[in-house]
């Protein structure tokens, strides 16, 4: 009886819920759900706010976003080979893969870092660290392509990288997995003490960009986690967090977990850039490669270097001092004002946060509780200015506004966790889906966050979008951050899986991203400027197919004397000069890939010719009505036959 | 009646006419100005993108030079030294003649210029690989309006004057004005006498 009574209670509250509902409850959850909707809305013709770079971490690449739509623009192609525009297939681009273990065509790419001017966004370049065959890259934001690869030599797991100073004077490597420097053949339980991990410098070239290793400062064997620069008061610091302080060389799941605090590393890289200065440093033999694409040529070229110049730490008294910090801190992030290191200890529940004044009074007064290798290790309490005691699990990255907030992810208990700087109070707290890793806010580790919005990007999508079989995309959330409290506003998958990302405002990019290449600028060895300018070349086996291409044929369409056993390098210039016009080439049985050639721009496709035939090619890219008609023939005779080279177009070949 | 003279100089520095030609997948449209000696892109390879889009329906292309690109400018320092002397040393009934001249002369250039257009949109290559007919069964030409917008298939093609053809039809009639004032000013010294 009671029961029954309880059901109709509620038969009764859900009606009247339900006419309320219909009534007045109908409109205020419609504006209510149609606000986040708004929000995210960008309407048919009109742009995103802000750009989003995602790190593509094990796709190699890096994804571009806009925010607040959440709409994928563009895939560009890093550390990995991309058949979809022949990147890493193309003569012109192989290069920019090769490494000192030879041509290395994957990497996981993961901390997107825009260049900064005064501590600001400067939208210049965008560098991106490749961890597993440690190199570093930097993206041309005019034309966002590859511009140049660095390696990273006497590094293994480039994971603290590849961050810049507050003007861009450095970006920086680090080693995750602390090796011998220099590499030897010694026994692996032997690691602890004779291991190193080297934290590297490389000058960044004001005018072009180009990277220089500067230097590079051989630190104990722990593991170097993450990185960011000082900035304010404290540029020219940059602090690196470390794990695995414990120098375990195996089950380090458990045996990396055992000291309470590791550390955050501090080095005045001003104070070492003097002592080079100087003549401070070793040199070093080592080998390493340096990459650099020339946007003229159109075609990248690869350089050895043999030398690298190498700092020991305690040679340079001041330089670099250990700050503890609890249980293998990963996050290591800096406030806009530059006074706060924020160490997320990733196995506690605390954000352990260090002052930078305390600390220099620390180092000036010698409040050090202890040494590491002769690295001084500074007073836990002389340093600490606070902790976040969140009741969050599992802390790893912390965002900024420009309010005076900070915002950290917590990777356990799968939330986003907004707090003050300096009270330490927490002021909201949202989940996330599922498990998250970086978050990003665009600006949102420079001196000027822009706020609006924070990005939160999953490791675990699980039941967020239609089910695609096992594997999934990632997934991030982009919530609202105008307000005191946030706001989830919506979901999107994520390619690859995106660590890091950066963003910055649309209009700082906008105008000056380029939209065709100059054809009278192309500068390509092999190009053909002007359709009289095709032909066809035969050096031994080698075959040189000078190559145009314009809406809607391609300049020669018919080539004979082309033998098997031939190695045939097409050499095609788009010679249109309007913008979103690319041609692509493909040739039947070819080997790699196609190839996307903008307009102005010159690629190689190398095909070898297997059979005797007469063999189609074709235009990949649907660019005009007569697409379909931009297609020829090339003609495989006998490796012994005498068939004439010959080529033509629009007439029989005679 | 000086400044009338110089007026018309100012071809040499801006445009004379402008096409335009709209369409949906060109957000920015394609342009093409004319000068008294050149054509010029409204924006970096304008007339390139221009003559690619044309040749899908046989047009020719755009010459990079064109005999009037002589003429024109030929006769517009040969009418400025005339109407420079005609200022400085004829009477004002001289200046009546100055401004037929040169009306005659700017009728005789849109006329050119007509026939040209005429001869651009309608003659057309036999081979062309689009080829148009009218609901009367007659070859569509594609001929852009010589004063005016005009949508030709998925263009809307506009056609108008610039700057310089301004400057002219303000010499032109500075001339007109001159010649006004200066019959008045005769008049009144008839009078005197």
């Amino acid at each position: 009886m009671k029961h029954l009574f309880n059901r109709l209670a509620t038969l009764v509250v859900m009606a009247t819920l339900l006419v309320g509902c219909n009534n007045t409850g109908s409109k205020s959850n419609g504006a209510l759900s149609s606000s986040a909707a708004e929000k995210v809305y960008v309407a048919p013709g009109e742009q995103d706010e802000f750009y989003a770079f995602l790190s593509g971490g094990y796709s190699g690449n890096l994804t571009v976003y806009g925010l607040p739509s959440g709409r994928m623009f563009k895939e560009i192609p890093v550390f990995s080979q991309f058949p979809t525009s022949g990147y890493g297939y193309s003569e012109e681009t192989k290069p920019l893969l090769n490494t000192s273990f030879g041509f290395v065509p994957w990497d996981d790419l993961h901390h997107p870092d825009i260049s900064q001017t005064n501590g600001e966004l400067d939208g210049r370049w965008i560098f991106v660290n490749g961890n597993n065959t440690p190199r570093i890259a930097r993206i041309d934001l005019t034309t966002f392509e590859t511009a140049e690869i660095i390696e990273v030599p006497n590094c293994a797991g480039n994971h603290s990288s590849s961050y810049v100073t507050e003007n861009t004077e450095y970006v920086v490597a680090g080693t995750r997995f602390a090796v011998p420097v220099p590499q030897r053949d010694m026994s692996i339980k032997e690691k602890k003490g004779n291991f190193k991990g080297a934290l590297t410098f490389y000058k960044v070239s004001q005018d072009t960009g180009r990277m220089n290793l500067a230097f590079q400062v051989l630190m104990p064997g722990f593991d170097y986690d993450k990185a960011h620069p000082g900035r304010g008061d404290s540029h020219g610091w940059f602090f690196f967090t470390t794990y695995n302080t414990e120098e375990a060389n195996t089950l380090m799941e458990v045996n990396a977990s055992q000291n309470d605090k590791d550390f955050i590393a501090a080095l005045n890289w001003k104070k070492i850039e003097e002592y080079v200065a100087n003549g401070g440093g070793t040199k070093m033999p080592t080998t390493y490669m340096h990459n650099v694409y020339d946007e003229e040529t159109h075609t990248a070229t690869s350089k050895t270097i043999n030398e690298v110049l190498t700092i020991d730490p305690t040679d340079v008294p001041g330089a670099v001092f250990f700050l503890p910090t609890p249980k293998s801190p990963h996050g290591c992030d800096v406030d806009p004002t530059g006074e706060y290191i924020v160490g997320s200890g990733k196995l506690s529940a605390d954000v352990t946060v260090h002052s930078f004044t305390k600390m220099m009074d620390a180092i000036e007064n010698e409040k050090f509780s202890d040494d590491a290798y002769g690295i001084p290790v500074l007073d836990f309490e002389a340093i600490n200015a606070g902790s976040v005691k969140s009741g969050g699990l599992g802390p790893l990255h912390t965002e900024f506004d420009a309010d005076g907030n900070a915002y950290t992810t917590f990777f356990i208990s799968s939330e986003v966790v907004k707090w003050k700087l300096g009270t330490w109070e927490v002021i909201d707290r949202k989940p996330t889906y599922y498990s998250v890793g970086h978050l990003m806010i665009p600006g949102g580790n420079s001196r000027k966050p822009f706020g609006k919005y924070v990005v939160a990007m999953n490791k675990i999508t699980k039941d967020r979008y239609l089910p695609t079989g096992p594997e999934l995309e990632h997934s991030a959330q982009l919530y609202d951050i105008s307000g005191e409290k946030m706001e989830l506003l919506s979901d999107f998958p994520t390619h690859g899986e995106p660590h890091y990302a950066a963003g910055c405002p649309a209009e700082l990019l906008t105008p000056k991203s380029k939209k065709i290449y100059k054809l009278e600028e192309n500068k390509h060895k092999y190009a053909t400027l002007t359709p009289a300018e095709t032909r066809v070349e035969r050096n031994g086996k080698e075959v040189h197919v000078y190559m145009a291409m314009i809406r809607s044929h391609f300049t020669p369409d018919n080539i004979e004397g082309i033998k098997v056993g031939d190695k045939v390098f097409f050499h095609i210039t788009n010679h249109e000069q309007d913008f979103d016009v690319p041609h692509g080439f493909a040739v039947i049985g070819a080997n790699n890939s196609e190839l996307l050639i903008m307009p102005g721009q010159t690629k190689t496709l190398t095909w070898e010719p297997k059979r005797e035939g007469v063999w189609p090619f074709y235009c990949t890219d649907f660019c005009s009505a007569l697409h379909q008609e931009m297609q020829g023939y090339i003609r495989v005779s006998a490796a012994n036959s005498n068939v004439e080279l010959k080529w033509s177009l629009g007439e029989d070949i005679e | 009646m000086i400044i009338a003279a110089l007026l018309p100089l100012f071809l040499f520095v801006f445009p004379l006419w402008n096409i335009t030609l709209e369409a949906p997948q060109y957000p920015i449209p394609l342009g093409m100005n004319i000068h008294i000696n050149d054509f010029s892109d409204a924006n970096p390879h304008d007339i390139k993108n221009i003559n690619l889009m044309n040749h899908y329906v046989g047009m020719k292309y755009i010459p990079d030079a064109i005999p009037e690109f002589k003429i024109f400018p030929a006769g517009i320092i040969i009418t400025t030294i005339l109407g420079l002397i005609i200022a400085l040393k004829a009477n004002y009934r001289w200046f009546l003649y100055w401004f037929i001249l040169m009306i005659l002369l700017s009728a005789a250039g849109l006329y050119d210029f007509y026939l040209w257009e005429h001869d651009y949109g309608y003659n057309l290559d036999p081979k062309a690989i689009m080829k148009f007919t009218n609901e009367d069964g007659s070859v569509m030409g594609f001929q852009p309006p010589l004063f005016g917008s005009k949508d030709i298939l998925n263009f809307t093609a506009h056609s108008y004057p610039r700057l310089g053809a301004y400057f002219l039809g303000l010499g032109i009639a500075a001339s007109f004005v001159a010649y006004r004032v200066g019959k008045k000013a005769h008049k009144k010294t008839q009078h005197m006498i």
